[in-house]
């Protein structure tokens, strides 16, 4: 086994590399999570609690205040199954983009391929996910609702969208926070922002139908307007639009790690 | 044999800020950009300061050489290591490696304070380049090593320090790779501890394979290597054998010495408000010396400006003296003594007087330091040196002061007679 250390020009995503280290991304993954619920009182039960809890109060606040309505009529199962793939979208996001930051002690100390470390962190929130999904079903079974079979076979490919997604935007961010610590406060309010464009709150149709799209291009319009056509049966999606967000988050995942891996190895030396 | 380490034409430029703080944001880039645009300063990046860390570094490390890099801080040591481990990129040249290589720079990288120690080891292995498999396996010897055994699922928060860096060394020392680049991380925990270090440290480098160990203390290099490399303002200064080397830098470190004489106007090493002007010795009758003989009365004289707001503050000396290999011998503050110093006009005077010099055969630098009430406002680092005398009694080696330590203590030697049945008399009085 030989190693050469030079300069490179142009570098690439080393696939095989981020294969050979995977022992790494699983350690820096578990060591998140262990770490994020040490000291409180219920533990990991607050990863079934959050989407719960958000779902109450969406339905409090914007069903029967506001009187935004679903498609289908029932407003909580519209809203939590938006909510599930939304807060992945949004931790691991927000997270990604801290992770070099947040991992700065390592950066400056070990050699591991960087972008390990928004992958790591976005693992965390595939767990959550998984806990989320199973709040879904519970929150399902209670209403009643049976769930499409075409949508049970999106919820993998649905899930692999917004991965994609998050994992773009995730890394172009942590890449651009190591010389911006702006992007601390930018990402936050970036979400927000985002929640606010996609139909999570409200439904697709809700906005005018010439301009319905263009909200495609934002992967998660594709990602929750399909699952919930197809898994509860609340409104209609747009095929060609489900395309466009495919599309547009594998553009995304392509550019988010192509800047990473460029700016890669200033990392150390202005970390 | 082939080289297991090729390291040719090493560079590395760092781009020096044009700010104080590193941490640039958006703002400023922006800021910095429409400038260039609009008075096409197009120039400014090539204008602003470059450091060459290193510049054109070449050296081969065979295998099973246990290689010691020594330097000044700012010589290139760390970058040089950086590089190695690949934590920096070089601007130019290339490095080649051959085997498993892993690197130390720090012990206990990774280590979580809300995780245990056992997790912690997992974590702390696996990010040394350990599998899964290699830490499962060692896993007990690790413990075994570190001694901590029963702080095992203890998060390493409550750990003591020293129980922290022990459990972090186990993992560091239990390590299987053929090339070894470590910092000088040994510098840590309590003697005993240090010791056990060093001898598995040695142990690895026994075994055949490649250790490069950077450090700026010449009496650990020497302890553990067989070639040496002198880095110099980002050159190779000396290469060969440790001697070669470090000789190659105590001669650097000399030349920086006794440049303090009063001559030379200095910015303060410290807050500021008295600057020291100079540090001279004296025996014991007044006269200037810069050798002396082991027990022999020597003075320590300082020279201080005083600026005007401090007339009438008291002030507080500070003197220690140092091997140049980065052991320091002693440190001694007038205000352990509760001495203190006003000054009535802009200059200061202080001697400090040390009746019976208890060194050994040697060279030492004198450092001094002018402190106030909270902080310090100058210092002088090694401002100066002198040699203390080789006496017909003692056959010394300069490398006796790194194995037998640098002071002469006043002793008696005598016989005693044999106890009676095994036991000692003291005792049995």
């Amino acid at each position: 086994m030989e190693v050469v250390i030079k300069r490179v020009e142009k570098p690439r995503l080393n696939l095989r590399e981020i294969w050979a280290y995977r022992e790494l991304f699983y350690l820096l993954a578990w060591r998140d999570f262990k770490v994020r619920y040490k000291q409180t009182a219920i533990g990991a039960s607050w990863v079934l609690f959050q989407p719960l809890f958000t779902m109450v109060v969406f339905t409090i606040f914007f069903n029967k205040l506001l009187g935004v309505s679903s498609p289908g009529g029932n407003y909580p199962v519209f809203v939590i199954v938006g909510l599930v793939y939304w807060n992945l979208f949004a931790n691991s996001f927000q997270n990604a983009s801290n992770s070099l930051v947040a991992n700065q002690s390592l950066i400056t100390k070990v050699y591991f391929p960087r972008i390990i470390a928004p992958l790591a962190t976005v693992l965390v929130f595939v767990v959550d996910f998984a806990f989320a999904v199973a709040v879904l079903v519970g929150v399902m079974a209670f209403y009643e609702v049976r769930p499409g079979l075409s949508g049970i076979a999106l919820a993998l490919p649905m899930l692999l969208v917004t991965l994609l997604w998050a994992c773009g935007l995730g890394t172009f961010f942590a890449a651009v926070n190591v010389r911006y610590r702006d992007v601390k406060f930018a990402v936050p309010f970036l979400v927000q922002t985002l929640l606010f464009v996609t139909p999570v709150i409200y439904a697709v149709g809700l906005i005018p139908h010439a301009f319905q799209i263009f909200t495609y291009i934002n992967p998660m319009t594709g990602v929750i307007t399909s699952m919930r056509a197809e898994l509860v049966h609340q409104g209609t999606v747009s095929w060609p639009g489900v395309a466009i967000s495919c599309v547009a988050a594998v553009a995304a995942a392509y550019l988010g790690t192509r800047f990473f891996v460029r700016g890669e190895r200033r990392f150390a030396d202005i970390a | 044999m082939s080289p297991r380490i090729e390291i040719r034409g090493l560079s590395k430029a760092y781009v020096l800020g044009t700010g104080k703080s590193q941490y640039v944001t958006l703002r400023d880039d922006l800021a910095a950009f429409i400038r260039r645009s609009i008075w096409r300063e197009a120039s400014e990046r090539t204008a602003r300061d470059e450091l060459w860390a290193l510049s054109d570094v070449s050296f081969d490390v065979d295998e099973g050489d246990v290689v010691g890099v020594v330097g000044r801080n700012g010589a290139g040591k760390s970058t040089l290591l950086k590089i190695l481990s690949r934590i920096v990129e070089p601007t130019s040249g290339e490095v080649r490696m051959s085997g498993r290589v892993t690197s130390l720079l720090e012990v206990g990288t990774g280590f979580h304070p809300e995780l245990t120690g056992r997790e912690n080891v997992r974590l702390n292995g696996a990010l040394l380049g350990m599998t899964r498999g290699e830490i499962a396996r060692r896993f007990d010897e690790i413990v075994a090593f570190s001694g901590v055994e029963r702080f095992l699922d203890t998060p390493v928060k409550f750990y003591s320090s020293g129980m922290y860096v022990r459990l972090a060394f186990a993992v560091a020392a239990h390590l299987d790779p053929d090339i070894l680049i470590v910092d000088e991380v040994l510098a840590v925990g309590d003697v005993g501890f240090q010791r056990k270090s060093l001898s598995k440290m040695r142990a690895v480098a026994g075994e055949g394979r490649t250790v490069l160990f950077v450090s700026h203390n010449a009496d650990s290099v020497r302890s553990l290597c067989d070639r040496g490399v002198h880095l110099r303002s980002g050159r190779v200064a000396a290469i060969g054998t440790v001697e070669e080397a470090l000789s190659s830098y105590h001669a650097e470190l000399e030349e920086g010495a006794g440049a303090l004489d009063g001559t030379t106007r200095r910015e303060p090493d410290g807050i500021g408000g008295a600057l020291i002007d100079s540090l001279t010795i004296w025996d014991g009758d007044g006269q200037p010396r810069s050798e002396l003989d082991s027990g022999e009365e020597i003075v320590l004289v300082v020279s201080l400006r005083v600026e005007d707001e401090l007339i009438g503050q008291p002030l507080y000396l500070g003197f220690g003296v140092d091997t140049g290999f980065g052991s320091s011998v002693f440190t001694t503050f007038s205000s352990w003594q509760g001495v203190g110093f006003t000054p009535r006009d802009n200059t200061l005077r202080v001697a400090c007087r040390i009746p019976s010099l208890p060194l050994v055969a040697g060279r030492y630098f004198v450092s001094a330091s002018v402190l106030g009430e909270l902080e310090v406002l100058d210092r002088a680092a090694r401002a100066t040196s002198f040699v203390v005398r080789e006496q017909g009694d003692e056959i010394l080696w300069p490398h006796h002061v790194a194995t037998h330590g640098s002071l002469r203590v006043e002793c008696a030697y005598e016989e005693l007679p044999v106890a009676e049945a095994g036991v000692d008399p003291e005792v049995a009085a």
